[in-house]
């Protein structure tokens, strides 16, 4: 039975919902379901239909709602139904999941209503997980319903059997469309999809997918044509919205930081109360934080665990197994429980800090295991003050169902790359034939012909003006304009680098000669000396030594811990969030909402100041400490902050400010000078997003990590695999130094206009900029004080985690140089140098 | 304007330039390491389609080295080509530029483990090591010499903590009177880490180190190496 999975995902409804016409279903169906007391649901119904007619479908549904088995249902009928099962016709039904654990689950789950009601049905899995001995296997004798995912669909794609294979292709369901869509493993995947169409036009898609704010574009992504063309939309409406409270901290609202570590007590008073709690956090060194100070409090010792990325995938299932078995109170938890597997028994989520997004908060909030027909309860609590308004936004806009995120953005080029080369891997292709097939998935729908020219060209013999590489060309055209991939020894490579997921470099950590807890950014380490200590895993661990990709590490030791952090870990303020912080904050209306502390800070901020308007800039400017500051109050989240605050210290340093310095929160941005800014329409023109923008986008050490990114996905470099660096026999070559050739030589080859596509989304949130510059043209209100505003002291006390202005690192390193001299004399040599944090040269 | 810094050894006086290179003054010699000229055609050559422009990027800096300090000599310090073949792949351009440099210097090629020989037609002269006066040069340091050697090979490069982050650059290692260890000086050339145990056992006593900068080098001093910082 389904209870006695440990981690289940279910097919079906937990309860019996209202009598269905069952007359759609076969006997043999009808009756397993009466078995069970179930019925099917109207939209399973609802997706067999569309399907018998040939249609393709886009379910939408909130989790619970049996989407599962809404997209099976068909296949299984339909292989249930065929005359005699042929051994060896092929795949019948692709089941496409972004998780491997998904898979795997969803197969056992699919064995079960399989074996009871005896169809002779053959069900497997291909992950990168699968043995090889299976591999070969399913190649000769292609199971009836295959799980698996974007990258190994890929690879089954890029085999030479790969048409036979798939030439009987009924069914493909694609599940959590919504996690995929506008990601490059969602565009991985839509090219797949429109490979897998002309192998087998056939098949019918069914995309899976939860509540979203992009409906037109996330059908566009499922249907075949790329424009949602034969596509059917079923959605189920979602259930009664969620009832969410605000926890405040007993005592003291904190003015600033982002752990929410002053309600720890109140956390275990409330995990005390129900069964089964997740408590959700925004990074994994807040997880680390808390877990620490919730068990320091936690005298009953409540059994409760931590769970996140970069734990050991065994300590994670150790710990999902627990959940699943009851023996787990709480788990505190980062986004690494946000998708898929759906938990059986919990009570109650409690998100601790800034929710960022309505829709990343309903997701949150689904993982509790409540009956689709009740409403389910969930708290909020937040860290500060600008928190608890951000928290009362995100209550107003779950209430209202106003879905946020981005619409999915183009597909990227350094995909289509890799993709193009795997298409030549498995078989020669005409240029045309495939152009007309990517432009099929949405995410390429636009791309011009120049540009995949460009593209398959870079593939070919590197797209470079110089022409020299004709002998090392990786794919020829033959007389009839057909591209064949030159040598088998290219296949080889591509497989070995299938995948759109670059991770910076990890370093494993292992307890002595024990067992490994995880892994943690190498330049993490580089900043560990012997004897330092940190938190990981819940625990308090000493550095050891690194061996290798190994760090050894101890239990216990004294001194500060560190807590490792990781780039990108943290998500932006929604659009959408952003607006409703800014109405509430200047409509005194909207304030009763809001508890005491934070309603006066607000009230003694319009009295010393002014409130931030709907559609102004409030800008203010002010004198502490013998510097000047300035904070504006834009709401456009902390990435689009970084990139203003860039480009506005750059402007202030031309009109001879003299800026010092800036630092950014998801709602202000705040920079200091040595002279008092004045003209300040003029400092806040749009312009400062022409010439500024592209020399320090250039050269920031953003884009060139988005240029490591393309180069690895366009297969210029090797992916660095695990365990790769101690007998790397080629040599490797560091990716900023191509970078920065490619730059002064090419500027335009294919490679580095997708690397600044990429780079205008993503990190530096280029549209948000420029969108809040031109909407306040005209409308800065800007208040001149005598000292800090009540507003503007959060950020302030964020100072000291700032960027420093300028040519950066010269100034760093001097600055550096004359410290240690200082302190150190020339006459006693001093460690001051830390391990790089990369090895790009061996000896060969 | 650029700032080379001297440094004495073994009574000569060298200046150490911010491009990774090194000026003797006394003999109007340029010294460079590591060119490793045509490494982005070796990578095409096993599937990796790298820009085909790096041989040119290190021969323009080679070229403003030799406006600026128009020496007599020129010493490359081995792994002059990333590989044997390295200079018969060189760009009809860039095998023209190169010639037209031995016109105006006289070209001292030392072997190197990329490159232990090179072919006839390249201009200039070639040795397994160079001795002038009390300096030898050669590719890779020698455990335990007695002479002042000046060196390349381990590709050196440091790591300085600023302000919660850190700054990497390749440098300059010496211990101040034996040894003296150059930067690699081409454009697809990576480094090593000092504290790795290939280059930081060279330097047993403690080194100085000179970054590389834009327009000047930083100096640091490293101590005796630490355990925890020998990497295996």
């Amino acid at each position: 039975m389904f209870s006695s999975d440990m981690s289940r995902r279910s097919l079906a409804p937990r309860k019996p919902p209202a009598a269905t016409d069952v007359a759609a279903l076969p006997d043999r169906f009808a009756a397993w379901f009466a078995a069970r007391g179930w019925h099917p649901r109207p939209h399973q119904l609802d997706v067999l239909e569309a399907f018998r007619q040939g249609a393709h479908v886009l379910l939408i549904a909130p989790t619970g709602g049996g989407k599962t088995l809404s997209g099976f249902l068909p296949s299984l009928i339909e292989l249930a139904e065929r005359p005699e099962p042929t051994e060896g016709g092929g795949i019948h039904t692709l089941y496409v999941s972004p998780l491997k654990a998904l898979a795997t689950d969803i197969a056992r789950n699919l064995t079960e209503p399989v074996d009871e009601m005896r169809l002779p049905i053959r069900i497997e899995t291909r992950t990168g997980d699968t043995p090889q001995n299976r591999r070969q296997r399913q190649r000769e004798m292609p199971p009836d319903i295959l799980l698996t995912t974007p990258e190994s669909l890929a690879l089954l794609l890029s085999l030479d059997g790969a048409a036979t294979m798939f030439a009987g292709l009924r069914s493909v369901i694609i599940d959590e469309v919504h996690a995929l869509a506008g990601s490059k493993r969602g565009d991985l995947l839509a090219l797949g999809l429109a490979r897998l169409d002309r192998l087998a036009p056939e098949a019918r898609r069914i995309g899976l997918s939860a509540t979203v704010a992009h409906k037109p574009e996330l059908a566009a992504y499922v249907s075949a044509d790329g424009q949602g063309g034969g596509l059917r939309l079923i959605e189920v409406a979602d259930p009664a919205p969620p009832d969410l409270s605000i926890m405040l901290p007993a005592g003291h609202l904190p003015w600033s930081g982002h752990m929410g570590l002053a309600s720890a007590p109140d956390i275990l008073d409330r995990v005390r109360e129900a069964g089964l709690t997740i408590i959700f956090v925004n990074t994994r060194a807040q997880a680390e934080l808390l877990f620490q100070d919730i068990w320091r409090i936690n005298e009953e010792t409540l059994p409760i665990a931590i769970h996140h990325g970069s734990l050991d995938v065994g300590q994670r299932r150790k710990v999902e197994a627990a959940m699943a078995a009851g023996s787990l109170r709480a788990v505190i938890a980062t986004s690494s429980l946000d998708l898929g597997i759906d938990w059986g028994g919990v009570d109650q989520v409690i998100q601790v800090g800034a929710p960022k997004g309505v829709s990343r908060l309903l997701q949150r909030v689904g993982r509790a295991n409540h009956r689709m027909d009740e409403t389910s309860h969930a708290i909020l609590v937040p860290a500060n003050r600008f928190e608890v308004l951000e928290c009362e936004a995100a209550r107003q806009g779950v209430a209202a169902r106003e879905l946020d995120g981005d619409a999915p953005r183009p597909g990227g080029l350094d995909v289509l790359a890799q993709h193009l080369l795997g298409m030549a891997c498995a078989g020669p292709f005409h240029p045309d034939d495939a152009f007309a097939e990517i432009t099929r998935a949405a995410p390429y729908a636009a791309v011009d012909r120049a540009t995949f020219d460009a593209v398959l060209s870079f593939v070919e013999d590197g797209g470079y003006a110089l022409q020299v590489y004709e002998r090392y060309r990786k794919l020829f055209r033959d007389a009839e304009g057909l591209v064949h991939v030159r040598h088998a020894r290219i296949a080889r490579q591509y497989r070995m680098n299938i995948g759109t997921i670059v991770e910076a470099p990890m370093i494993k950590l292992r307890l002595g000669r024990g067992p490994v807890l995880g892994e943690v950014e190498e330049w993490f380490v580089s900043t560990l000396g012997e004897g330092d200590t940190f938190m990981f895993a819940g625990r308090l661990l000493r550095f050891v030594r690194l061996r290798e990709m190994t760090a050894e590490v101890a239990d216990g030791g004294g001194g500060t811990p560190k807590v490792p952090t990781y780039a990108g870990a943290r998500l932006p303020l929604s659009t959408g969030l952003a607006a409703r912080v800014r109405a509430m904050l200047h409509d005194p209306a909207a304030w009763p909402a809001f508890p005491e502390p934070v309603r006066e800070w607000l009230a003694m901020q319009q009295y010393r100041s002014a409130l931030p308007g709907e559609d102004d800039l409030l800008v203010e400017t002010f004198p502490r400490g013998g510097r000047w500051y300035l904070v504006a109050y834009c709401f456009e989240g902390r990435n689009a902050h970084q990139t203003l605050g860039m480009l506005l210290t750059r402007r202030m340093e031309r009109f001879g400010i003299g800026p010092l310095g800036y630092v950014a929160t998801d709602y202000v941005l705040a920079a200091w000078s040595a002279h008092e800014p004045r003209d300040l329409d003029a400092l806040f023109d749009e312009d400062m997003m022409g010439d500024d923008l592209e020399a320090w986008m250039a050269d920031s050490s953003m884009l060139r990590r988005t240029f490591r990114n393309v180069a690895v996905i366009a297969g210029l470099i090797d992916r660095q695999l695990p365990g790769a660096e101690r007998n790397r026999r080629q040599v490797t070559v560091n990716s900023d130094l191509i970078y920065d050739v490619l730059r002064r030589h090419q500027p335009d080859h294919i490679l580095l206009q997708a690397t600044w596509a990429d780079a205008a989304g993503g990190l530096t949130d280029l549209g948000r900029v420029s969108g809040m510059l031109q909407r306040v043209r005209g409308k800065i209100h800007h208040k001149a004080l005598d000292r800090v505003s009540p507003l503007a002291v959060p950020v302030i006390l964020e100072v000291g985690r700032e960027h420093v202005v300028g040519a950066a690192q010269e100034d760093l390193l001097a600055e550096a140089e004359a410290l240690v001299s200082e302190a150190t004399g020339e006459e006693h040599p001093e460690n001051v140098l830390a391990r790089s944090p990369r090895f790009d040269f061996r000896f060969t | 304007m650029t700032a080379a810094a001297p440094l004495h050894l073994a009574g000569e006086r060298l200046m150490l330039d911010p491009a990774g290179a090194v000026f003797w003054p006394a003999r109007n010699m340029l010294i460079v390491a590591d060119l490793h000229l045509e490494k982005g055609s070796a990578a095409a050559g096993r599937g990796r389609l790298l820009p085909p422009y790096d041989s040119r990027v290190t021969l323009d800096r080679l070229a403003l080295l030799l406006r600026r300090y128009g020496p007599a000599q020129v010493l490359a310090l081995g792994d002059s080509f990333h590989d044997a073949e390295g200079a018969a792949r060189l760009q009809a351009a860039d095998a023209a530029r190169l010639a037209a440099m031995a016109q105006q210097a006289d070209f001292i090629w030392v072997l190197g483990n990329h490159d232990p020989r090179l072919p006839d037609s390249l201009p200039g002269k070639v040795a397994a090591i160079w001795p002038d006066g009390p300096l030898t040069f050669r590719h890779e340091a020698k455990g335990s010499s007695g002479e002042a050697e000046i060196c390349g090979h381990h590709h050196p490069k440091a790591t300085v903590p600023v302000r919660g982050a850190s700054v990497t650059r390749p440098c300059f290692v010496t211990d101040g009177h034996r040894r003296l260890m150059l930067p690699a000086f081409g454009a697809y050339t990576g480094g090593l880490d000092i504290g790795d145990s290939a280059i930081a056992s060279l330097f047993p006593r403690g080194a100085r180190v000179f970054l590389l900068g834009r327009e000047r080098l930083y100096h640091f001093h490293v101590g005796r190496p630490r355990a925890a910082m020998a990497v295996a």
